[in-house]
């Protein structure tokens, strides 16, 4: 039996549990059993395909099952680029499923959540693996239409039915995307195999078109500006492990989507697809993080951040793409790296990060964090882990989310190489854009933990939250060890990332493992080298060392006194900071331009007791450049339309008599 | 293939657009139906000279299913649902019989320029036959459209279905199994429409479809 029999086999046993789960959704004991199944099928895959990753990287195993179209039968692929992103999907997976054993516990309705679960997880696992357009297509769609189910699972809540609609709107547009990509990926002859699609060469102008048609499809699934509206709606909507799914990892399953398309099956690139990805990767990023901090829903921010990350992937993808174009594989590598590196990064946090959300959430009931506040006290180990995971993402050493905004700055750092004039401008121009989102992402994440975790609290809800159950904690301090193991061990990953880089590039980045002290080098050790474990130590020497000096030579007595409110007679928690206030410097720096923020005070006259205003006006300006028309010429459109319902039989008769003369006439009068 | 039997097929298939052409101004019910009868005997003459000259004999059970449905059983079927819904007297002018005849002949002229364009290697006997069909496909579509009355709306898709069937036999090879299986589903169209007539005469004291029309409460 070849090797990706046993994913497959495990994809099986996940529609099995969704099957099964529908027949004991009602019962009391559901909920353990379809995490329990899921936790073990996904943990069993991912020890394969680790295994399979580190035993046989070269490796590459096919099968064709009697499924599909006729001629080609559904055939499924595990390669080294598969095999990483199956790490990533079943990671996540069994992360999920350890956290759904105890947050499933106040799922209102598990009967609308726990068969669609597993079925998601299949789905996913299932595009990684295909290795036909139909199959992918095909999973592709399953995948998307699982999670919209967990999106509509809580329908009955404000504002979740239009994200669903929103969601269906968008992943239809992807996939029509996609199967028109694929249709030109498979020529005229037809031939839908990924292995077909390999060995062509397609043209110039197919190749442009393709990568265009992917940076739609793919990139709406993943986010990237202007097509992420739906993903801030859609992946709060669903339950927090599942928000974590989506955004953690089915972003990731659109980029292997990309990659795979555009790294491997296109064949070489043109230098400017570099420049289309890197540019918009940048935008995704700047204006991702941008959104996240203006906004005050945790999960939200959330998953406004996730499309900040999936900027500074796709600017990596496009930085590596540019190498590759350019005959620099040593380079190319670097970048590839870096991307697959964040990938895997950002799968880890953001999964952490939501896991935490949903903590919260089920602590006190609450997202808006206008009403959180000094949960520190009150859910001690959830904010030690939430703080990890927030220290991750805003790329803080020694932590995992630095060390591959590391490698990216490096990549970039080699831009000077490039012979296009257009690339030597656009690299270190997008560069300055990862920069800037990197700090403001930090300001977000402060935020993020400042407001929720710090201070006082600001609802009653909060004064009697208490700490998750073990399996949510199990499940994120999991997570937040993989965090600090990925950031200080990074050359063990760098290393386990080679065989991807080995098969899509042809090169590989230098071997990290044999470098001493478990520094990593990406290019030579005159220019760079970082060492996160050096980084460690030397942060928990310190810090043990202030600790012991301040508790052995200061003085032991406590005291309490009355904090300074800034002049402010009568301190209570709304006097505090809150999520819009901390924001609002940033609001006034980017906010014109970005949103078009407008401020207004509305002081009353003189001797009047009315109360001065403050008003804030923003606009989503993605949503009303590209989306309002649209919805609005649809709707012109349907309602102009609408009074072809009511026709006359004889009037729909000679309507279909008038078309086909009309058509008839085109044929005869056609040159 | 000699003058003859193509002059023959031609002045058949010919003959029955001529026929098409008739329903077109026919105004009262009987007189529609008897030239729908007459149509039908010349598609029956038509397929069987068809078979002759094609030496097809499974044509001339076509030949005869046409002229025993077709021509008898269908017109005497609609003879007597129009006595008993009592309209044999009714006129019917939902478009002038002058438009309609224009109408009529300018879809001919674009039913043969338009095969004769796209068929040039084709055999001429099929060609001529297949544009003499689209023009009777199209006279069909013609007359339902320009009725008002369900019961000729029938006959304009039973005329329809005689242009399909022309086709059918005016191309070499066709098996006898494609051409019965539309026969019958025809037939049970056919039967399916006269009992629909009847309810919605039950319903509406009338067979004018505009009778639903008023009953959806939607203008004309």
């Amino acid at each position: 039996m070849s090797v990706v029999a046993l994913p497959l086999w495990g994809v099986a046993a996940l529609l099995g549990t969704a099957i099964a789960a529908v027949a004991i959704g009602r019962r009391g004991s559901a909920t353990q059993l379809v995490y329990g199944a899921t936790l073990a099928i996904s943990a069993v895959v991912l020890v394969i395909v680790t295994g399979e990753l580190v035993g046989d990287p070269a490796g590459v195993s096919a099968v064709t099952l009697p499924l599909g179209l006729p001629w080609i039968g559904a055939q499924f692929r595990l390669d080294a680029l598969s095999a990483f992103f199956l790490l990533v999907v079943n990671l996540g997976g069994a992360a999920a499923s350890l956290y759904g054993l105890g947050y499933g516990h106040h799922e209102p309705a598990p009967g609308r959540v726990l068969p669609f679960f597993p079925a998601f997880l299949a789905g996913m696992n299932l595009v990684v693996l295909a290795n036909d357009a139909f199959s992918f297509l095909l999973s592709w769609e399953f995948m998307s239409l699982a999670s919209w189910a967990l999106v509509m699972a809580h329908h009955r809540e404000q504002d979740n039915t239009r994200a669903g609609y929103i969601y269906l709107v968008m992943a239809s547009f992807g996939t029509l995307a996609l199967l028109l990509a694929f249709g030109l990926l498979a020529g005229l002859g037809g031939t839908y195999t990924f292995d077909a699609m390999r060995a062509a060469e397609p043209s110039q102008f197919v190749a442009a078109a393709v990568l265009g048609l992917m940076l739609l499809g793919a990139g709406s699934k993943a986010g990237l500006v202007p097509l992420h509206v739906w993903l801030p709606l859609a992946h709060p909507a669903a339950p927090s492990h599942v928000s974590a799914l989506m955004s953690g990892v089915m972003t990731k399953v659109a980029v292997y989507g990309f990659i795979r398309v555009i790294f491997d099956l296109l064949g070489e690139p043109a230098w400017w697809s570099g420049v289309v990805v890197l540019s918009l990767g940048g935008l995704t990023a700047v204006l991702g993080i941008l959104y996240a901090l203006l906004e005050k829903d945790l999960k939200r921010l959330l998953a406004y951040s996730t499309i900040e990350n999936i900027g500074v992937i796709f600017a990596s993808l496009g930085l590596a793409l540019a190498f590759k174009a350019n005959a620099m594989p040593s380079a190319a590598a670097l970048a590839l790296t870096a991307a697959l590196f964040h990938v895997l990064n950002h799968s880890f946090f953001k999964s952490l990060l939501f896991f935490g959300a949903g903590a919260v959430l089920t602590a006190t009931g609450e997202r808006d964090m206008e009403k959180l506040g000094g949960l520190i006290h009150r859910m001690p180990l959830t904010s030690f882990v939430f703080l990890v995971g927030c220290v991750s993402i805003s790329a803080l050493p020694p932590f995992n989310g630095f060390v591959s905004e590391w490698l990216a700055f490096q990549a970039i750092l080699q831009s000077p190489d490039l012979p296009q004039w257009g690339l030597k401008v656009m690299v270190p121009a997008v560069g300055g854009l990862l920069a800037l989102s990197a700090a403001l992402a930090a300001a977000c994440f402060v935020k993020a933990f400042g407001i929720t975790f710090l201070g006082r609290p600001r609802s009653a809800a909060v004064e009697h939250a208490h700490e998750v159950d073990r399996y949510s904690l199990a499940a994120m301090f999991a997570l937040a060890a993989l965090c600090l193991l990925a950031g200080i061990l990074p050359g063990l990953v760098i290393d386990g990332l080679s065989p991807v880089t080995l098969s899509l590039i042809g090169n590989r980045m230098p071997v990290q493992l044999a470098q001493p002290w478990l520094s990593i080098v990406p290019i030579g050790e005159s220019r760079s080298s970082y060492n996160g474990l050096l980084v460690f130590v030397f942060i928990a020497i310190s810090a043990s060392l202030a600790a012991f000096v301040i508790h052995r030579f200061a003085s032991h007595a406590l005291r309490r006194g009355p904090a300074w409110g800034c002049g402010f007679p009568d301190i209570t928690p709304a006097a505090q900071y809150t999520a819009v206030s901390f924001a609002q410097p940033i609001r006034r720096v980017f906010g014109t331009f970005a949103f078009r923020a407008r401020e207004r005070v509305e002081m009353p006259p003189p001797g009047a007791t009315a109360p001065a205003r403050l008003d804030v006006e923003v606009h989503d300006v993605v949503w009303e450049t590209f989306y309002q028309p649209i919805t609005g010429a649809i709707g012109f459109a349907t309602e102009k339309l609408n009074h072809l319902q009511f026709l006359t039989i004889r009037r729909y008769l000679t309507l279909v008599f008038l078309f086909l003369v009309t058509l008839l006439l085109v044929l005869a009068l056609w040159p | 293939m000699n003058g003859l039997t193509f002059d023959i097929a031609h002045l058949l298939a010919g003959g029955l657009v001529l026929v098409s052409f008739m329903m077109l101004y026919q105004d009262r019910l009987f007189a529609l139906i008897n030239v729908f009868a007459l149509h039908a005997i010349v598609l029956a003459l038509s397929v069987a000279w068809q078979a002759y000259i094609q030496d097809a004999h499974h044509l001339y059970v076509t030949a005869a299913i046409a002229l025993i449905f077709k021509a008898l059983v269908i017109p005497v079927g609609l003879h007597r649902i129009i006595h008993r819904l009592g309209i044999h007297r009714d006129i019917e002018t939902a478009v002038g019989i002058g438009p309609t005849m224009l109408a009529g002949i300018g879809l001919v002229t674009l039913s043969m320029v338009l095969m004769l364009r796209v068929t040039p290697e084709a055999d001429p006997l099929a060609r001529e036959d297949l544009a003499f069909a689209l023009s009777i496909i199209l006279l069909g579509l013609l007359v339902m459209v320009t009725r008002r009355n369900a019961v000729s709306q029938v006959v304009g898709f039973m005329s329809l279905e005689n242009g399909l069937v022309l086709a059918a036999t005016g191309a070499k090879g066709m098996p006898l199994v494609v051409e019965i299986s539309v026969a019958f589903s025809i037939l049970i169209a056919f039967i399916v429409i006269g009992v629909f007539l009847f309810r919605i005469r039950e319903r509406f004291d009338s067979v004018d479809v505009g009778a639903l029309d008023d009953y959806r409460g939607e203008r004309r």
